[in-house]
């Protein structure tokens, strides 16, 4: 609970020319604390004997979604002993992404053109095909700082803040956390708060609810330049030391969001009541099918049961968990999660990772309108949304990570693949009975990690 | 409505007896300081490779509909 309060902390530049000055004099830091970290002598994660100490950590992770969107993501982290058991943690993350991206468009039997979010500009779909957005590229610089000291006995304090920007998109959060040992440290109580403001201008202005898309170089149906959207998040955890080999960890989570919760690139398409296919009323453009920009709530507030078990076995351990979560949009998830780390000597291991992901349909998800079911646009009084991933949607994931931890050090690489299924709906008919409306996306991911 | 007063009693009741119960239990459980030297490897920790759990989370969050749990729900990007 302590790092997971402190991973949500966080400070960051916002413009490029700041991030790169501050990646620069951030990477002199580090490897100032690297040089200072090969003399020093060991030490136990957490507990550092030397207060001039950083624990550096460096990470990469390379994404790639099969014809969609591919993903590269360096993260550097550092964490400096200022006292006996207080520490300040760094970490900065640089996420790009490049590629396609679903837009919530039925496929269709004959050729489709979409405007780009932009308004200038236009791509084809062909026949039988999932619209994906190609223009899909952005750079997100994310900056976590975290401290946490202790207050009085067997009670620690963390405080953090965040912040992350990208081209469309900036959020600035703040967090705190209490944890307190009982029961001669075998019992620890832990509570936190986070608070994020983020601010949403999205690429061509804000569509209003339910607007057609019109053809590209025309003036699209906008609302304003953007919209914000705040996230208030509590945790409340137990963790239970069980005997000399086992531990779990309970926690209760609540978090709120407000605001604007829309994605503004996603859109409905209208079906004919007959056929199925797609409505073609544009005169201007033929081929340019009738969509409705979604509209979801403007508040969600979620609950989740986070269950953690870890044991050692004799020199194998497992680390299990699992998580309930429900929201007022109505999605149920359940996420079961396995790992199992062998140990094969000399410091090596293997450790095979399986998880499996289930959630039903948001209330509101609509993979299409039938005919005048599309509600008028600016009717924000009514939601929908084709964002599969507000779908009735299964993911496995298989993964195999091979590593090595010394007494002062340890590298890691994963490989994981990672099958996300939609359910197809349950109310297609005409045409629609052809297409496949939510393909399975086949993701695989690599990664490394190093800890100085 | 008497009636229906007892009915519901229990439920409360029941629920303080587990807690206390729960509780008595947890207190029963743990180690000696002396034998925690298992316990205290880097990689018994609840979050023993936190740069992995980020990296994963952050990939969950932007493609299916939760997030969160074993910390807080994440957020600040756009990706959801």
């Amino acid at each position: 609970m302590v790092d997971a309060v402190s991973e949500v902390a966080a400070v960051a530049a916002t413009d490029s020319g700041r991030t790169a000055g501050k990646a620069c004099s951030l990477s002199a830091t580090l490897a100032m604390a690297t040089a200072a970290l090969l003399g020093s002598a060991d030490s136990q994660a957490g507990f550092l004997s030397d207060d001039s100490d950083w624990q550096v950590s460096a990470g990469l992770l390379v994404y790639n979604e099969q014809d969609r969107v591919s993903a590269v993501e360096p993260v550097i982290s550092a964490r400096k002993s200022l006292d006996t058991d207080e520490f300040l943690n760094l970490k900065l993350t640089i996420d790009t992404l490049t590629g396609a991206s679903a837009t919530g468009a039925v496929s269709a039997d004959q050729p489709q053109t979409f405007t780009r979010p932009s308004g200038n500009g236009q791509y084809g779909i062909g026949v039988d095909t999932t619209p994906l957005d190609d223009t899909f590229q952005d750079t997100r610089v994310t900056l976590n700082a975290g401290w946490e000291r202790p207050v009085a006995e067997d009670l620690t304090l963390n405080l953090g803040t965040a912040l992350s920007k990208e081209y469309d998109y900036l959020s600035l959060g703040i967090s705190s956390g209490l944890a307190r040992d009982i029961n001669a440290g075998n019992t620890t109580l832990s509570g936190g708060f986070s608070a994020s403001f983020d601010s949403v201008e999205p690429v061509g202005g804000e569509p209003v609810p339910f607007a057609t898309m019109l053809p590209a170089g025309s003036a699209q149906i906008r609302q304003g330049s953007g919209s914000d959207k705040q996230v208030l998040d509590a945790i409340f955890g137990v963790t239970q030391i069980i005997n000399q080999r086992s531990l779990f960890q309970l926690n209760y989570s609540i978090s709120h969001a407000s605001g604007y919760l829309n994605d503004p690139y996603k859109f409905i398409s209208v079906v004919d009541p007959v056929s199925g296919e797609p409505v073609f009323e544009n005169t201007e453009q033929a081929d340019l099918p009738t969509v409705a920009f979604e509209n979801r709530p403007d508040s969600r507030t979620k609950h989740s049961l986070y269950a953690q078990y870890k044991v050692s076995l004799s020199d194998s351990i497992l680390d299990t968990s699992y998580r309930f979560l429900t929201d007022d949009w109505g999605i149920n998830s359940h996420t079961l999660d396995f790992r199992y780390r062998i140990p094969v000597g000399n410091g090596h291991y293997w450790q095979p990772h399986l998880r499996y992901y289930q959630q039903s349909a948001a209330d509101f998800y609509t993979p299409f309108y039938v005919g005048d079911d599309r509600p008028d646009p600016g009717d924000s009084s009514r939601y929908g949304s084709a964002d599969y991933r507000l779908g009735d949607l299964t993911g496995l994931t298989l993964g195999l990570e091979f590593g090595r931890r010394t007494a002062s050090n340890g590298w890691s690489v994963a490989a994981e693949y990672y099958l996300q299924s939609g359910k197809e709906p349950d109310n297609s008919f005409g045409s629609l009975q052809n297409q496949t409306l939510s393909p399975d996306i086949d993701i695989v991911f690599l990664r490394v990690v190093r800890d100085f | 409505m008497k009636a229906q007063r007892r009915i519901r009693k229990p439920l409360p009741l029941l629920s303080m007896i587990s807690l206390v119960t729960l509780l008595s239990a947890c207190s029963s459980l743990g180690v000696k300081p002396w034998e925690r030297g298992i316990l205290a490897k880097p990689e018994m920790a609840l979050d023993s490779q936190p740069i992995v759990s980020a990296l994963d989370d952050h990939i969950y969050f932007s493609k299916e509909a939760s997030s969160g749990g074993r910390s807080f729900g994440g957020g600040g990007c756009g990706c959801n």
